[in-house]
Parts: structure tokens; sequence; C-alpha cells
């Protein structure tokens, strides 16, 4: 057989590159046109080069939302994550209590994100909100809107409570994946129950967990509607995040210049740290120096 | 070290069991000696596995004792039992290299770290895992990761048992007699009872002394594979084991006989008064192809069969033939050729079985 040189066959990737171009490549080069442009209207504009990536990168506001929004990232995830696994291994196996329970877990996950602002807002008021009411009564004076450390505490609560159940339910799956075998073997070399979560359990759950890391880190990372709504970013800036910022510069104050190149210092963040994350990972996995594949074989 | 016993035990799955059918297990009482290598045999959902984790003390039964050197052990959990047990799928612990695999069941007995060293170097050592002892079990092939789940049922010096689930399901076909080899290399090195569950009758023979043949959750015949071969007790054994199974020919019970159709078969009268006695209609005639004489002149006593076809397997043949409208078989050597359309069998006295109700009969002294 000989190979047939036919460079036609090319045109077949055309209508993937179209739909990739209007999904993907367009939308994002047009912020790359922006954050490279001072435009002042439809016929004036000057070049910037760099200009507005470094005033962005040295703007003390936003590096204080950049740091607000790393330590709200990596707190949901220090919370969320064991949290999950935990409900995972405690949920029924099977019968009908496995399904109430699965419902029951999912309800949070089909609410929307400015809904659950508006639920956890009235939740906490201090008059007719059940757990500001409720706390009050205990003796602590809460209120979201007057102390910092009240409004962290109820966005951490709330994203918790909206998207624990997502790692709960990857892990649910995950560990039913796991053979019976598995458990039988382990019995039989006599492990603890903690040996048994740690040999077992938790390695067959690495892939659902990575997954489940990176979609809440990419999702907390770019959280908006739910402290928008519950704290409108405040009390002062205390729980202004990123995105928030982005939206007050691009659309409050029609800043289209340092908004691109803002956005595309956010893009590069969160591809950077899932990028890191995802290789840390695969590569914990690998055999380690001292026994590659092809050494002894 | 332990002799294991099975005393009137049956297993059902079902709470409320009504007929025999719903036994996983039908009642057996069934001795597995100290050091021997056993295989279990039989077809897919004959109960073996149930048998299996019954013993290891995975699965409770429902009825009888299991007995380790006289003492009852239905209650204990399998951990408790001295037993290790190797699956049908490897397991192993994939975030482990292979010594922390092997030296797993001893850490979780807290055994001083010496010991576990000692006892890992000499376990690898017998399963050639030597020199992989430091690369993660993950990254191993399948005969290798299942070489690991043994030896951790081997490292344990308390193990008194060890029992196999159908171990080369997933291994290639030409390392399966290597890892065969090793599980009787193991066998005579240490003095362990073996159990091992297949479906494959040239596994269990290659294997085991004895063979427990299993059908509808019973043990149907416990033997040497040359008594399995020679004296099925049971239709389903001669059925099961040889390639192609046994023949049988349905015979019809007379005041003066047995015969198949009009052909009157000659048997001993004290095997026919069996039959008379025992009132059955489900009497047959069993014999293996490899017994079926086959010749191409008629001689005393042979019967003339159509051939229906030959089938050329290498180093022998398989004949077809047909008698009174049923397809029989015999095995031809291979310097033994039929020509023609008819050929001349003889079914020898010794080596043909009378079976009532599916059941070998014999008569002393034969």
């Amino acid at each position: 057989m000989t190979k047939v040189q036919n460079n036609r066959a090319w045109l077949l990737i055309l209508p993937m590159l179209v739909l990739v171009a209007f999904s993907a490549i367009i939308p994002l080069m047009t912020v790359v046109n922006y954050s490279v442009q001072d435009v002042f209207d439809a016929n004036t504009r000057f070049f910037t080069g760099t200009e507005w990536f470094e005033t962005m990168l040295n703007d003390s506001a936003l590096q204080a939302a950049l740091l607000r929004q790393f330590a709200f990232s990596m707190t949901i995830l220090a919370i969320e994550v064991p949290l999950g696994i935990g409900i995972a291994l405690l949920m029924p196996k099977r019968g009908w209590q496995a399904s109430a329970v699965l419902i029951l877990i999912t309800l949070p996950l089909l609410i929307p994100w400015n809904v659950v602002g508006s639920i956890w807002q009235i939740f906490t008021r201090g008059d007719i909100g059940l757990m500001g009411w409720g706390i009050r009564e205990l003796g602590y004076s809460y209120n979201i809107t007057r102390n910092p450390v009240d409004a962290w505490a109820t966005i951490i609560l709330m994203d918790v409570w909206h998207w624990t159940p997502l790692i709960a339910l990857l892990c649910y799956s995950g560990l039913r994946a796991i053979p019976e075998a598995y458990y039988q073997a382990a019995r039989i070399d006599r492990a603890s129950r903690w040996a048994v979560f740690r040999y077992i359990q938790l390695p067959k759950l690495t892939n659902v967990l990575v997954i489940g890391v990176l979609l809440r880190f990419m999702h907390s990372f770019m959280i908006y509607a739910e402290p928008f709504v519950l704290t409108g970013g405040g009390p002062g800036s205390s729980t202004t995040f990123l995105s928030q910022s982005l939206t007050t510069m691009a659309i409050g104050q029609q800043d289209l210049g340092p908004s691109a190149a803002f956005s595309l210092i956010y893009f590069l963040i969160i591809l950077l740290v899932s990028w890191v994350f995802y290789t840390a990972i695969m590569n914990m996995q690998k055999d380690d120096a001292t026994g590659g594949h092809r050494h002894d074989a | 070290m332990a002799e294991i016993m099975l005393k009137a035990l049956a297993h059902t799955y079902v709470s409320n069991p009504q007929s025999p059918a719903d036994y996983a297990i039908r009642e057996m009482t069934h001795v597995w000696h100290q050091g021997g290598a056993y295989a279990l045999l039989g077809p897919s959902g004959c109960g073996k596995s149930t048998l299996l984790n019954i013993i290891s003390g995975l699965l409770q039964p429902s009825d009888g004792d299991v007995v380790f050197d006289s003492r009852i052990v239905n209650e204990l959990p399998p951990e408790e039992r001295n037993i290790a047990q190797v699956f049908q799928f490897p397991v192993i612990y994939d975030t482990m290299t292979v010594f922390d695999n092997l030296a797993f069941p001893l850490r979780n007995i807290r055994t001083p770290e010496a010991k576990v060293r000692e006892r890992v170097a000499e376990v690898a050592d017998i399963l050639d895992l030597v020199p992989l002892l430091r690369r993660k079990a993950k990254n191993l092939t399948a005969d290798e990761k299942q070489k690991v789940s043994m030896g951790r049922g081997l490292v344990r010096d308390d193990v008194s048992a060890i029992l196999f689930d159908e171990p080369l399901t997933v291994i290639d076909p030409q390392l399966k007699w290597k890892l065969r080899r090793k599980l009787k290399e193991i066998h005579e090195r240490f003095n362990i009872t073996m159990i091992y569950v297949t479906h494959d009758q040239l596994e269990a023979s290659t294997f085991a002394e004895k063979i427990a043949v299993m059908y509808e959750g019973q043990v149907v015949q416990f033997g040497t594979p040359r008594e399995l071969f020679e004296k099925p007790a049971h239709t389903f054994v001669g059925f099961f084991i040889g390639s192609p199974g046994m023949n049988f020919l349905e015979m019809t019970v007379t005041e003066s006989g047995l015969s198949f159709g009009k052909l009157p078969i000659p048997v001993d009268p004290r095997l026919l008064e069996l039959a008379h006695r025992s009132g059955s209609n489900n009497v047959k005639l069993g014999i293996r192809p490899e017994f079926v004489e086959v010749h191409e002149e008629v001689g005393s006593n042979t019967l003339s069969v159509k051939v229906e076809d030959i089938q050329d397997l290498g180093t022998y043949s398989i004949l077809s033939f047909r008698l009174n409208g049923v397809s029989l078989k015999a095995r031809l050597g291979e310097e033994h050729a039929i020509r023609g359309e008819y050929a001349h069998v003889r079914f020898p006295e010794a080596s043909t079985h009378l079976y009532i109700d599916e059941c070998r009969v014999e008569v002393g002294n034969d």
C-alpha cells in the first residue's frame, strides 16, 4: 500500500476550526486587542504595549483582591474536599436510602448562583433570617454588613453548603467503582479501617478528586454572583473578589484597556494553577526514580 | 496448619428457601486434609466461589458448620481464620511498592520491622519478585500483580490454607503454565493446604492431587484426575471432564436385560438387578470416546455404525458416528485411519459404566 498524498483532506477540519474560532479564538483575540491599546472612540486609539499589564500588576487594590481570592479558594478546598470524602464514605451503599440521600445531597447543586446568594442573604439577616436571628439569640452580635470576619465566615459556609455535594457525589461514584474483592482482600490482610481508607479508597479516588479539585478551584476562583448578592463585596472591600473588581472596572467604569489586560492575567493565573496542580498529581502516581520502568525489566 | 471440614454445610441466598434449587450450596460434608493440593472444578454458577467464600469467612453459611481442626469457625471473620485468598482479578495496593504490598499483612499485625524484611525477602525470592521490590505495584503486569497478591498470602507464617479463586483468568496463556508451576513449587515447599477454584479441567488436573467436581451446588465427585477420567461418578463428571465428554446411551430396562433402542446390551446380572430394584427409568450407559474400540473390519461383538465426520486434531482425531439415531464420538490415534462410510465399534465392558439417575452404580470386586 502506498500512502496517498492529498492535502485537500485538511479541508475536513475546517468546520471544527470555524467553530473553535467563534467559541474561543475570536473572543480571546478581541480581549488581547483591547489590552494593548488605549481606545477613546471609534477613530482614536493609541498602542500602549504592556502598559496596562504593568498598571494592573502594580494596582494595590487588585493585589489585595488576588490575595483574598487565593485565600478564599484554598479555604473552601481545604474544607470541601475532606468533608466531601467524609460524606461519600458515610452515604448508604444501596437500597432506597441510597437514592434518598443522593437526591437530598444533590439539591444545593441545582440552585442558581444568585438565588443561593439571595437565600443566604435572607437567611443571615438578624431580624427575619433564621440563622442571623439564631446566632444573635445565642449572644453573639452577628452582622455580615459590619463585621468582615462574619462576612467571610458566611461566604465560606455558603460555598461549602453549595458545592461540597459535588465533591461528595464524585467521591461516591468513585467509591462505588471499587471492586468488592479489594475490601475482601483487605479483611484477609487484617487491614484496619484507616488502612483500608488510606491504601484502597483514597488511591482509587485520586482520579475523581483531581477532577473535583480542579473544578472547584476554577469555579471558586471565578466566584461572582453569590458574594455579590450576599455582601456586595463588603464590608469595605473585605469580600471583594477578583471577578467583582473586574466587573466594576469593565462595566462600571468602562476602562476597557485595563480590564482586558486584567482579564488576561486572571485567565493565565487560573490556567497556571490548574496546570501546576494537575502535573503535580500526575507525577505523584509515577514510579520514583529508584525503580523506573525500564531499569529492572 | 489445619484440616478444613465442612459439616452438613448448606448455603442459600434466598431468605425462605422452598426447594433444593434455592440453595447455592446443597447440604454437603467434606474434608480438606492438611497440606493437600485441591481443586474445586465446575461450570460458572455451580457454587464453587460461594463455597470458597464460606471457607474464608467472607460469607456465613446458612446451615451447617465450617470446622478448622475440630474448632467451629462459623462466627469468625476472615481476619481471624488464618487463611489467605487470591482473587480472580489481582488485588494490589496501588500506591505502595511491591515491598510494602508484601509487608502489608505483617505490618497490620505489628510484626517487628526486621522480621518483616526477612519474610518479604524470602517470599519475593520464591516468587521471583526480588528485582521488582522497589517498584510501585500499580505499574506491574497482570501476572506480576497476581504474584504479589499471592505473596501477601504467603508472608504470614500463621497461614494454614490458601484459597485461589480462578487466579489465572487475566493471565496470558504462555505465562499461565509458569505461574501454575510456581504454585506447585510453593505447595511442595510449604506445607500449606491449597484450594484452587477453576472451571478449566486442565488447570485443575495439573495443579491438584484431588479434584472436587461441583455441579448445581453439590460436590458430585471427589477424586484424583485419573479417577475422574476413568470412573466418573456422575454423568456430569463424564460430560465435563475430557474433551470431548463421555458418550451416554439411554437404556431401556426390560425383564430380561438392558437395551439401547432395539439393540440388546449385555450387562452384569448384578447391575441389572440394581437397575430393576431402583425402579428408575433414567438408566444410562456411559463410555469415554478414548475407550471406544473402532475397527475397519467386522470383529466379535462389534456393531456397524455410520461414520458422520472425522475431525483431525493433529495428534489424534475424533470420529463422530451414529448409532440408533444418537450421535457418539470415538477418539482415534494418529496412525488409526478409517476409510469408508461404515466403521465397526465395540464398547469394552471394563470401560463402560452404568448410571442410574445420573449416578454411577457398581458392584463389588470388579
